[in-house]
């Protein structure tokens, strides 16, 4: 049980520590050289276009169904226009981004540790190294920048998303009178809760893609060390965004609004 | 122009590479031979820094390359082309794009340029036309030329090889020999092959260094390899298995 625990101990404190070097490297590099646009925005149709449907799907359900369970308690004590302003908060700050980025850590973290992962075992990333092109500036930054780029936007657009599709529930199915609705909203909700959750999707882009990154770099040899690594990728990426939510929450709850 | 010093290499308390010495000249065409699984791929890619050797040195025109770190190494990659055993090439990439992959990165030439280039190279290892085709289209022995032709577009100083015949028939496998041969000749690289066909070790070599037990056993000129008597020597070079490691 001790060993169990030194090694899962010790492994943790590796990744950390090649996480960290990986961050670093990707930051000098990003400052240092000129990125390949060309690149990055095909990273940025890759993340961003291609994850569409996975997004709209995620925010219109998740809006609607907060909807309805917020409509049914506040109905009890005749709060009724008080459904919309209360999924705009957990949209915006919460429910948005770490919803968008645990599919996206699905979809897209999945698909970079498994491309990467494949490079490396068939020797494609020592024939870059050999080329003369340097892994972390021709595959980590263009993925890096691109998931810095989209991840916002995604996320602002899962929250508009989760905000309307909850307004046309609760108007046209659970008949809430709209102007009243739309009115406590825009009182209750403010722009720190938006921005909170755009921040927090900047960081939460940051760790999906680093951890595909540096799982698809590090992955271990043979088809069996692919799966392996995409599957640690979705794992420690959600795990990583789950408890980092926390953090961010009471820290940017600290500095936006002093409370 | 090419000097290993004491090279050793462990992987998991084995140790695979154990005090490796040799040099090679420039315009030399040398070939590592040795069993398999006795580390002759593990040497080739210390040579341009794919691996870090544990204790030793690596140089190139006198530069100890062995303490360089990732970026340093892109200069005196430079100077490398490598054609991998598997050949390696980018599966998301077209063979043009492969093969042009070098000369797009560094930027100093037209596309117009690139594609000249490129249907040069693949016009000397036979494969003009095969530009638009993703490398899954293309045989083993394509494959490997592709392969060569990505390495040599950007007229590198010196050609490294891992297992260059390995898994071809005897008539591609004899057709890779000739072009690596035509290579070393036309472009007067430094050429160093890891292989044990022997039958290709002969065609495409000037000397031969025979990998044993994880140190430098034999380095001769390739005929006196060929006629050497001592027993290890011997029966490599003639594909005859030791009587005592057969079992049944």
């Amino acid at each position: 049980m001790t060993t169990i625990a030194r090694d899962f101990i010790r492994q943790w404190l590796v990744g950390l520590g090649r996480g960290t070097m990986l961050v670093w490297e990707t930051a000098c590099s990003i400052f240092r050289h000129k990125p390949a646009w060309r690149d990055v925005i095909y990273q940025m149709y890759f993340i961003g276009v291609k994850s569409q449907s996975v997004v709209l799907i995620t925010g219109a359900f998740t809006g609607m169904v907060l909807c309805a369970q917020t409509y049914f308690q506040f109905h009890k004590v005749k709060m009724d226009t008080a459904t919309l302003a209360v999924v705009a908060v957990a949209m915006g700050s919460e429910l948005g981004p770490v919803l968008t980025s645990l599919m996206v850590a699905g979809r897209v973290g999945a698909a970079v540790t498994a491309e990467l992962g494949t490079m490396k075992v068939t020797e494609q990333i020592d024939a870059l190294r050999t080329l003369a092109a340097h892994p972390i500036d021709y595959l980590v930054v263009p993925r890096f920048s691109a998931m810095f780029l989209v991840m916002p936007l995604l996320t602002a657009e899962s929250v508009c998303i989760g905000i309307s599709s909850a307004y046309i529930i609760g108007v046209f199915l659970l008949g809430v009178d709209p102007t009243y609705m739309w009115y406590n909203m825009l009182r209750y909700a403010g722009w720190t809760d938006m921005l909170t959750g755009i921040i927090k999707a900047f960081v939460f882009g940051a760790i999906i893609i680093i951890v595909a990154c540096d799982k698809g770099l590090n992955c271990p040899q043979g088809a069996e060390g692919v799966g392996q690594a995409t599957t640690e990728s979705v794992v420690y990426a959600s795990i990583s965004i789950l408890i980092s939510n926390f953090f961010l929450t009471m820290l940017l709850n600290r500095i936006l609004t002093g409370s | 122009m090419i000097e290993v010093r004491n090279l050793k290499k462990s992987f998991g308390g084995h140790a695979v590479l154990d005090g490796v010495n040799f040099k090679i000249n420039k315009g030399e065409a040398v070939v590592i031979i040795g069993a398999s699984g006795g580390g002759k791929s593990v040497l080739l890619k210390h040579l341009i820094a794919l691996l870090q050797p544990d204790a030793g040195e690596v140089l190139i025109e006198g530069q100890d390359i062995a303490c360089l770190n990732e970026r340093e190494l892109l200069k005196v990659r430079r100077k490398f082309g490598m054609l991998f055993q598997s050949a390696a090439l980018f599966d998301s990439m077209t063979v043009e794009e492969n093969v042009g992959f070098m000369l797009r990165r560094e930027g100093n030439h037209t596309d117009k340029e690139i594609s000249e280039c490129v249907a040069e190279v693949l016009d000397m290892v036979e494969l003009d036309g095969t530009q638009h085709k993703k490398p899954a289209e293309l045989s083993g022995g394509m494959r490997k030329r592709v392969g060569l032709a990505r390495a040599v577009i950007y007229k590198p100083e010196i050609l490294l090889y891992d297992e260059p015949t390995t898994g071809l028939d005897p008539i591609v496998s004899d057709a890779i020999d000739q072009l690596i041969a035509k290579v070393v000749q036309q472009l007067k690289v430094t050429s160093i092959a890891v292989t044990h066909d022997m039958r290709s070790a002969k065609r495409i070599s000037h000397r031969i260094l025979m990998l044993h037990e994880g140190k430098i056993y034999a380095d001769k000129p390739t005929e006196e390899i060929f006629k050497s008597q001592d027993p290890i020597i011997y029966r490599f070079v003639n594909g005859i298995a030791d009587v005592k490691h057969i079992t049944l």
